[in-house]
């Protein structure tokens, strides 16, 4: 089974594997491949971890992929969006953001890129990272690694970096975290001094090809290579979270 | 016992040029699309709009409305992004106050409350502070932190859409998720309400639990019956998204001379008068899927 595995599916371990630990608190997942993941993680590893419907529901088992509360299941909680920024502050609670540009201090930009006064291109606005990243773990996820993405420096700060956390004399950023950038190409973790750097490699990508992709110089001398999904993972991805095969337009094999 | 039924247009014209609009709904659901189309049907301008945004917030940039956004975010929901307002943006038209989400609703309860700001985590070291140079931080009077002082947002009017509503003015949403309507409805001098229907008072919880009582009457100074009021957005259970009048929407919103026909098709004429053009849209729709087949 492991031999077909896709990369898409390879994308869905790492995400699910951000959740190893996080205990009892709420996952959070923007984009198709974390939501996989973060079910992946609750059917695996993590059983104690809290779902939401991707409305105002918290399931007591992995909703069906982009299914509401109204296609059935047993809803086990009511988090209107209300209680959402409650929950986010009390830091019972793990997200997985998208990201427009990041940098190597992982400051994250979803907001418009040029200048904030008459962008370029104006994106969706900063929505909740400012908050997210200053009362609990993110983690990022970028379906297509590149230069574009990869920036030197942000244009927008939406999400808080590394740098920015640090240079804080008082205790003001305590729980400010960030676990890892999972991408199409590799997994990207943060060193001692909060810079990025390559965690491990998907199968079949090089050092070369990850360092073209990235618009600023990282470290890939530590770098592993991916796990693969495990065959329960697999049918699990496959035939129970998603039988339709979403994942694979998302990132290509 | 006042009764405040009136119509739109009546609502409506409570709003000057140059006021605060505070706008419920979240996003492309339970919008008062039936009054922010009222609105456009004005000359009313120079507005500062205050929203988790949606097609009102794009609806209201393309009309030229807009002199100040006060947003978390807009948003289409099934679309990513409103045309119309990242147009705007892009066109360096509007003055923008962009918040991260929980700001948004800090300043909403600050406001509502009375308080001159709310202290919270979420901006500190983001580039909210930046694209807010107004926005100050306070130091902690008990330890070692710092938090962003939210300041209160008040606004003149607000327009919010609910499910049921008495002539009195108690609103009831029936759908899965409140928003936060009942906040902006605190936060503001008057509130106009829309809802699908106006029942009698002990109608209200005949077939719903008393939690559903989400706005009431002593914040609320109009309230206009609106069928499908919402359109094109949800208003669960009532209605859900107007996914393919949302597409069309959105589409036409990408070029100005498609948007003038839409205008011409759709906005030109009375509520009434909208809502027969999306029947025919749909009729349309439907024969040419039939033909397809």
């Amino acid at each position: 089974m492991t031999a077909d595995v896709t990369r898409a599916e390879i994308c869905v371990a790492a995400c699910s594997d951000t959740y190893r630990d996080a205990g009892e608190i709420l996952a959070h997942a923007v984009g198709i491949v974390p939501s996989i993941g973060a079910r992946l993680a609750r059917l695996t590893h993590a059983p104690d971890l809290v779902l939401t419907d991707g409305e105002c529901f918290l399931m007591s088992e992995p909703p069906p992929l982009g299914a509401s509360a109204a296609a059935g299941g047993v809803i086990e909680g009511w988090v209107p969006f209300r209680r959402i920024f409650g929950i986010l502050n009390s830091g019972r609670r793990q997200s997985m953001m998208g990201a427009s540009q990041i940098d190597r201090w992982g400051n994250q930009n979803i907001s418009a890129i040029g200048d904030w006064r008459q962008p370029k291109k104006q994106l969706i606005g900063v929505r909740g990272a400012p908050g997210n990243t200053v009362n609990h773990r993110v983690d990022y996820w970028v379906s297509s690694h590149t230069r574009r993405v990869f920036v030197e420096k942000v244009d927008i700060v939406a999400g808080v970096g590394n740098d920015r956390a640090r240079a804080r004399t008082d205790q003001s950023l305590r729980f400010h975290d960030l676990g890892v950038v999972v991408t199409n190409l590799a997994v990207l973790g943060y060193d001692a001094e909060g810079r990025m750097e390559v965690r491990s490699l998907h199968p079949g990508v090089t050092p070369e090809e990850l360092q073209e992709q990235t618009g600023f110089d990282i470290d890939v001398s530590r770098a592993t290579t991916t796990r693969v999904p495990d065959d329960e993972e697999l049918r699990l991805i496959r035939e129970v979270i998603d039988p339709k095969g979403l994942r694979n337009r998302e990132v290509s094999a | 016992m006042a009764d405040k039924t009136m119509s739109a247009a009546e609502a409506v014209a409570q709003i000057e040029s140059g006021m605060t609009v505070g706008i419920g709904g979240w996003g492309s659901r339970r919008k008062p699309m039936a009054l922010v189309r009222e609105l456009l049907r004005t000359d009313v301008r120079d507005l500062t709009v205050v929203a988790f945004g949606g097609p009102d917030v794009g609806l209201l940039c393309a009309a030229g409305k807009v002199r100040k956004l006060v947003y978390g975010f807009v948003s289409l929901d099934s679309i990513p992004l409103d045309p119309h307002f990242t147009a705007a943006r892009e066109a360096g038209h509007i003055e923008t106050a962009e918040y991260d989400e929980g700001m948004f609703v800090a300043a909403l309860r600050a406001g509502a409350n009375r308080l001159s700001f709310e202290p919270t985590r979420a901006g500190l070291e983001s580039d909210v502070l930046t694209m807010n140079p107004n926005l100050k931080t306070v130091k902690s009077p008990y330890d070692d932190e710092v938090y962003v002082a939210v300041p209160g947002v008040r606004m003149d009017v607000s327009l919010i859409h609910l499910n049921r509503g008495d002539a009195r003015g108690n609103g009831q949403y029936l759908g899965p998720d409140p928003y936060f309507d009942d906040l902006i409805a605190m936060a503001s001098d008057r509130c106009i309400m829309s809802v699908e229907k106006i029942v009698p008072t002990e109608e209200l919880l005949r077939d719903a639990v008393p939690q559903t009582l989400l706005v009431s009457r002593m914040y609320v100074h109009g309230v206009v019956e609106a069928p499908r009021g919402a359109h094109f957005t949800t208003c669960d259970p009532d209605y859900g998204r107007d996914e393919t009048f949302q597409r069309a929407y959105a589409k036409a919103a990408r070029d100005p001379e498609a948007w003038s026909a839409f205008q011409e098709r759709f906005l030109s004429g009375d509520e009434a008068s909208y809502h027969r053009a999306v029947a025919d849209f749909h009729a349309a729709e439907a024969a040419e899927s039939e033909e397809k087949q």
